[in-house]
């Protein structure tokens, strides 16, 4: 990496790979990045966990999370009334409590989408598509882009792609950075977020190099994990792509997204998250906009200690929702 | 912009599961006794500056009858089969554990580290010192320091403010594994752990006189010392102390080991994983406030990636929540002391008006109390005090090098050789510049990492002999 300053406006980054980069390039660029020491990253990633969130600051990281929640439901046997379903507790969460915010999207199958849009027009809540052949990505390029099309068309105005591990891995670097790019533009003005698969990478190395691929291609979030892989998000694989989105936006300027996704179930799992987007990324990143949490049964968590940071008192499981 | 801040609210830990004695006396011959000086000072929380309890200060009619009891313990202790004394040992270590969290606030009361380090650190290391040592008990033969060791007898120990239960561990874990009977005096700031510590070897029904503890101050220490009936002095303080020790003893009978300053050097080259190295030296140096004689107080960062380097490293630093020490989320406490906040001060000073450029970033103090913020000089060159001399506080030197025969040079230039770091991803770097470096540890992409089973110990005037791990228990057998 070049030498940058730490603060400042947006600063040309001379040494990003550019669209024609030859995969040479690309590897040349990948691995000339810092290195990961694991064993320090894991234990950074556990000392931030082991911050202690109380009262007050409990309260507004439980809502911040809350408003941060991408609701997900990506099973077979998704069906209109499932999502409909899943769709009207996105915009409502805890029918007890107006109060209570929305989560930030949706985030179904392609064809699923415009059942989604319907349920949550008006409502200001998102529809994320995951894309490109979810969760595997094996399939030729003219399918993913038609996957992307149909979500686009559909009105998704997210789209989570996966990337090609099998390339990434393979050091087809090239393969993965087009085929993103590729995305990009079949996306049009949906924002893009493009999953890692960090369990499948194997090294911290490789999540740094999988995400900064990703930024200079064009993603606007990069996300760990599909949730269909073990593991799925991790802090330290979190804690390496936050230290990503900073750098970046210490180059340029410019501020990508984070989303962990898949394991985190509850409110003491989402708040250790933010702690350490709080403290890695920085304030800026504290907002829907640049921080997702890719789940499904973490929201009744957080409506369950958010109702018992009311009351006093946990309510019995039943007062909430099951989908 | 910012869509909200994230504040976290105070996260106390509770002073109620500690509750201290108005007054504590000198524990002589498994009993607590009035002090024969009659003389008390007072413990101080540094955080407030509010009084914890009268400690007494041991006098010499004291320390004779600590003495006494040691010797005639010994040779009932020194007798014991090795799986006895083991026995003792590991019931001291799961007592320790059980009461950690008592030990810990109390520790954090007295001293002003950051309860998250007491808790994390110091309380869980000093129960695995006595469970390593428990275990050797009765390996004792087996240790390579021939067929039939024997214990030296009498050990007088003199331990430090900054680790002060950690350091009794360290002391007396070996001693009473190999047979020898103690007569310990904690440092004159911070007794409290250790006056709870000998209720501990009460609750263990540790026989009489096996652990004497002297509470006292620099006479005290004097007086252990240069006891005639202490066979081995053991002492971890400053380098000035400890040079005193050495030519009080010189000449005579009694068996010594020193444990004393350092400057450590935290050598970055240009390859090294930048977000972890940056996580290290600050560990490295701001653990504790810098009260570590292994600190990494001095930053050596190869000049070709310096500039990318301190950006982030003060960035990170910014991030430090300083204040009271018993929250939760506190990085760094307070000074331990009035008089030590005064000599981080006066070398802080020098390093200014000997031209390198002070840093810090903005901080809010607690109202009283001892604080100092941490602090990075740049500008550093080998000449200046503040890049030689031990500040024992938040202060780091920031040098830079060109080469790795350069980096070497610079480490170990120094009269001290307690510890070094190497930090590179390239792994036969790391090796040839560990091989080079005349430090007692040498870290490889970590810091600060302490371990019973690891000897720890200096080169040079940073001291003499190890504690820990086998070459640890040589300094307690014959």
């Amino acid at each position: 990496m070049t030498t940058v300053p730490m603060e400042g406006g947006t600063v040309h980054d001379s040494a990003a790979p550019g669209p024609e980069a030859s995969n040479a390039a690309l590897r040349a660029y990948l691995r000339g990045l810092p290195g990961v020491d694991e064993v320090g990253a894991r234990e950074r990633a556990s000392e931030l966990a082991a911050r202690s969130i109380k009262a007050e600051a409990k309260g507004t990281a439980i809502d911040l999370a809350i408003r941060m929640v991408d609701l997900t439901t990506l099973e077979g046997a998704d069906s209109p009334g499932k999502v409909r379903a899943m769709s009207v507790k996105a915009a409502r969460p805890d029918p007890a409590d107006p109060s209570t915010p929305p989560v930030a999207a949706v985030c179904v199958y392609p064809d699923m989408v415009s059942v989604a849009v319907d349920a949550l027009r008006g409502s200001g809540v998102g529809v994320a598509s995951v894309a490109t052949a979810f969760p595997s990505g094996r399939a030729p390029l003219e399918a993913k882009l038609a996957d992307t099309g149909h979500a686009v068309a559909g009105g998704a105005t997210e789209i989570d792609m996966v990337i090609d591990r099998g390339a990434f891995l393979g050091g087809d670097y090239r393969k993965v950075y087009e085929e993103i790019a590729a995305v990009r533009e079949a996306s049009g003005a949906a924002h893009l977020k493009v999953i890692l698969e960090t369990g499948e990478l194997g090294t911290l190395d490789n999540v740094r190099r999988a995400c900064w691929l990703a930024i200079h291609a064009g993603a606007d979030f990069v996300k760990t994990s599909t949730g269909k892989v073990a593991p799925a998000a991790t802090l330290p694989a979190t804690l390496v792509m936050l230290q990503a989105v900073r750098d970046h936006h210490a180059t340029t300027g410019a501020r990508v997204g984070v989303k962990p996704a898949g394991g985190i179930r509850t409110t003491k799992d989402a708040i250790r998250y933010l702690v350490m987007v709080n403290e890695v990324a920085g304030t800026a990143w504290l907002a829907p906009a640049l921080f997702r949490i890719g789940a499904s049964s973490l929201l009744n968590d957080l409506l369950m200690q958010r109702a018992r940071l009311a009351s006093g008192t946990y309510p019995s499981p039943d007062h909430f929702t099951t989908d | 912009m910012p869509d909200q801040t994230f504040e976290y609210a105070p996260a106390l830990e509770s002073r109620s599961v500690v509750s201290l004695s108005p007054s504590y006396s000198p524990h002589i011959d498994g009993e607590s006794r009035p002090p024969a000086s009659g003389e008390y000072l007072t413990t101080v929380n540094p955080a407030d500056e509010e009084p914890l309890a009268e400690v007494a200060v041991s006098g010499e009619a004291d320390v004779d009858l600590a003495v006494a009891a040691a010797r005639r313990a010994f040779d009932t202790w020194s007798a014991m089969p090795g799986a006895e004394r083991g026995k003792y040992l590991f019931r001291v270590a799961r007592i320790l554990q059980e009461r950690s969290r008592e030990l810990a606030v109390l520790e954090t009361l007295d001293n002003g580290k950051p309860v998250k380090e007491s808790r994390d650190i110091d309380l869980p290391l000093v129960a695995a010192h006595f469970f390593y040592h428990a275990g050797w008990a009765d390996k004792l033969a087996h240790a390579g320091l021939g067929p039939e060791p024997r214990p030296v007898g009498v050990a007088g120990q003199v331990i430090p403010w900054n680790f002060p239960l950690l350091m009794l561990a360290w002391k007396v874990a070996p001693a009473l594994a190999t047979g020898n009977t103690v007569v310990l005096k904690p440092a004159e700031t911070t007794p409290l752990t250790a006056m709870v510590f000998a209720e501990i070897c009460q609750e263990a029904q540790l026989p009489p006189g096996v652990v004497n503890i002297v509470p006292g101050a620099e006479a005290t220490g004097r007086a252990v010392v240069s006891h005639p009936g202490v066979d081995k002095v053991a002492f971890t303080g400053s380098t000035e102390v400890g040079r005193r020790i050495a030519a009080t003893l010189a000449g005579g009978h009694k068996r010594l080991t020193l444990e004393l300053g350092g400057k450590g050097a935290n050598i970055v080259y240009d390859d090294a994983a930048i977000d972890q190295a940056v996580e290290g030296v600050v560990t490295g140096v701001f653990r504790n406030q810098g009260h570590v004689c292994c600190a990494g107080s001095r930053l050596l960062v190869q000049e070709s990636v310096a500039d990318e380097f301190l950006p982030r490293l003060r960035e990170r630093i910014g991030q430090l929540r300083l204040g009271d020490p018993l929250d939760k989320n506190t990085d760094i406490g307070a000074i331990n002391s009035g008089e030590q906040l005064g000599r981080i001060r006066d070398l802080a000073a020098t390093g200014t008006t000997e031209g390198a450029e002070a840093w810090s970033p903005p901080c809010e103090f607690p109202e009283r109390g001892y604080w100092f913020p941490p602090t990075v000089f740049t500008g550093v060159s080998q000449a200046h005090r503040i890049a030689r001399e031990e500040i024992f506080g938040p202060v780091l030197s920031v040098l830079t090098f060109r080469t790795p025969d350069e980096a070497v040079a610079k480490a170990n230039n120094t009269p001290y050789g307690l510890s070094a770091g190497v930090w590179s991803e390239k792994g036969s770097r790391v090796l040839w510049t560990a091989e080079r470096l005349r430090a007692g540890v040498v870290w490889s992409n970590t810091f600060n990492k302490l371990d019973p089973a690891s000897p720890f110990g200096g080169y040079k005037e940073s001291g003499y002999g190890r504690e820990g791990g086998r070459h640890g228990l040589e300094a307690y057998l014959g």
